[in-house]
């Protein structure tokens, strides 16, 4: 029973890391470069509720109504007034733009609240449980992490494939040159995925800060598991990711039932055991060019 | 009336010239077939109508506008569409959503779903199929009907026929001259001289970067043709004598 329970908490744990890294794989399937900031942004965005809540009081539940349009604010600018121009030079530039936007955000961010673990604290509703059975219990916050999780990546995969913008993001995706020549104004396609990713990251990083705990330096460590999920479910597919949130949750859960020690380097072997036997992801990805 | 007018067009690309002061202007209807051997400049002249390149001296007008230095997309909202060589249709969409892409500029006219459909009948059955999978007739179809979907006045055709079978080519120039009945202007680059002779009003022969034969195709005799097509000896044209 006690490997039944790993694997349920080991699902949970990757619906999380499934609604990190969504993001990441949109911006990644769009314009074909890995924001090594994303991790960071989630981290800024639960500074963002801890302050907001510090200043205004209440649950930080309704820091996610400032929070995230916030963040899809500071996407869509992010997206026009920097990553666009990294975006001109090499393919190495817009990895090195995130990278010392990456540096910047800890940094800043230990300047102002020092390097102390934070928490948001939700009260009763971050130890409630649902009891299945004496050694199955289901955390009430997990769970609507999770249900969260699976209706972010549906949604975004009905708006990637039904809407309008959906489809210029695909076809941008697909073929920049071809979008471009189909009339799609590509900046704002971009700046949307963008703002897509960093409202979706937000939403990741505020459930993480809710769950346990951050510090101005821990966005570096989620961005890993980001991409792990991502690599692993294939990149730039979005069901794909959240299958492989799901895969390293279990990996992680099973590890460290395993040994108390090991969980974080059971998925990590996972994930290398999949980039070495099976190096396009579990679902191989619908935008490889054709 | 004058829909393209381009005025001593000079490209680079790097330190190679590819268009040396290079004039020429397309009446509202026209058909206008570019011809020329490999590095001719005939792609880039099409890219300096699309948008892709900027020439580096002259000017590019369409419709009366100075549109030397637009971007691509807005030159498609203006109503200008390539279709590129190698076709390049967006292989994980759909025929269908592929279409749909080509009429994101949201310009009013004649073509849509229904229309582009009715002049290329044999994609309509693949309107499910993802265009990775079509084949090379019918992507090509593909990508002619997602230009036509942004209801362009003036269509860019690069290499339709290119890696396709004689028939199939044939096929693809009957829709074309439908298109062009519909009153939209062509300019097309075509290695296959027969199909390009045979829909053109007017014939532009390009040669290391300048014009080096312009006529009718009624006008000009095959020696001719051949002989600017590969530089042989100076020709004459419209305008006199020009050293090849």
């Amino acid at each position: 029973m006690i490997w039944v329970n790993a694997v349920i908490q080991g699902l949970l744990l990757g619906g999380l890391y499934a609604m990190f890294s969504c993001g990441l794989s949109l911006m990644f399937g769009v314009m074909r470069f890995v924001n090594l900031a994303h991790g960071d942004f989630a981290v800024l965005s639960a500074y963002a509720a801890y302050v907001l809540v510090e200043h205004a009081g209440g649950t930080p539940l309704w820091t996610f109504a400032a929070v995230i349009p916030a963040a899809a604010v500071v996407g869509f600018l992010l997206q026009r007034f920097l990553l666009d121009r990294a975006l001109i030079g090499s393919s190495l530039s817009p990895l090195l733009v995130t990278f010392g936007l990456s540096i910047l955000i800890e940094n800043v961010l230990q300047q102002s609240f020092g390097a102390n673990n934070e928490s948001l604290f939700v009260g009763s509703l971050s130890y409630d449980s649902w009891r299945i059975n004496n050694s199955i219990y289901l955390g009430r916050l997990d769970v609507i992490v999770f249900v969260i999780a699976v209706a972010l990546i549906g949604g975004l995969q009905l708006f990637l494939s039904r809407s309008r913008t959906g489809r210029m993001m695909r076809a941008t995706a697909d073929n920049r040159r071809a979008a471009a020549l189909s009339g799609v104004n590509q900046r704002r396609v971009r700046a949307l995925a963008t703002a897509i990713a960093l409202a979706s990251v937000a939403i990741g990083g505020l459930f993480l800060a809710m769950r346990t705990s951050f510090t101005p330096t821990s966005g570096s460590n989620d961005l890993i598991f980001a991409f792990e999920s991502v690599i692993i479910g294939g990149l730039g597919n979005l069901w794909g990711t959240l299958l492989g949130g799901l895969i390293l949750g279990v990996s992680q859960t099973i590890g460290s039932q395993i040994n108390p020690a090991d969980g974080i380097l059971a998925g990590h072997l996972v994930f290398l055991a999949i980039l070495a036997y099976r190096p396009q992801g579990i679902i191989a990805s619908r935008y490889a060019d054709s | 009336m004058t829909l393209l007018r381009l005025d001593a067009v000079t490209a680079h690309y790097g330190h190679l010239q590819a268009l040396d002061e290079l004039s020429l202007s397309l009446e509202i209807g026209e058909i206008l077939a570019v011809i020329g051997a490999n590095g001719a400049g005939k792609s880039t002249l099409l890219s300096l109508v699309s948008g892709e390149l900027t020439p580096s001296q002259g000017s590019v007008y369409f419709d009366g506008a100075d549109v030397t230095s637009l971007e691509p997309y807005r030159r498609v909202r203006l109503g200008i569409s390539l279709v590129p060589e190698g076709r390049h249709v967006f292989g994980t969409l759909t025929t269908e959503e592929n279409l749909l892409v080509g009429g994101a500029s949201r310009r009013p006219g004649p073509w849509n779903l229904d229309t582009v459909y009715d002049v290329f009948p044999f994609i309509k059955k693949r309107r499910r199929t993802r265009a990775a999978l079509l084949s090379g007739g019918e992507q090509q179809a593909v990508a002619i009907g997602r230009s036509l979907m942004s209801n362009p006045s003036l269509l860019l055709l690069d290499e339709v026929s290119l890696g396709l079978a004689p028939v199939i080519v044939r096929d693809l120039y009957v829709a074309l001259r439908q298109v062009a009945e519909g009153g939209t202007t062509l300019l097309l680059v075509e290695q296959d001289l027969t199909e390009a002779l045979g829909i053109a009003d007017h014939v532009l022969c390009l040669l290391e970067g300048r014009v080096a034969l312009t006529g009718t195709p009624e006008n000009l005799t095959q020696s001719q043709v051949l002989d600017a097509y590969f530089g042989r000896r100076t020709v004459v044209t419209d305008e006199g004598e020009v050293p090849s």
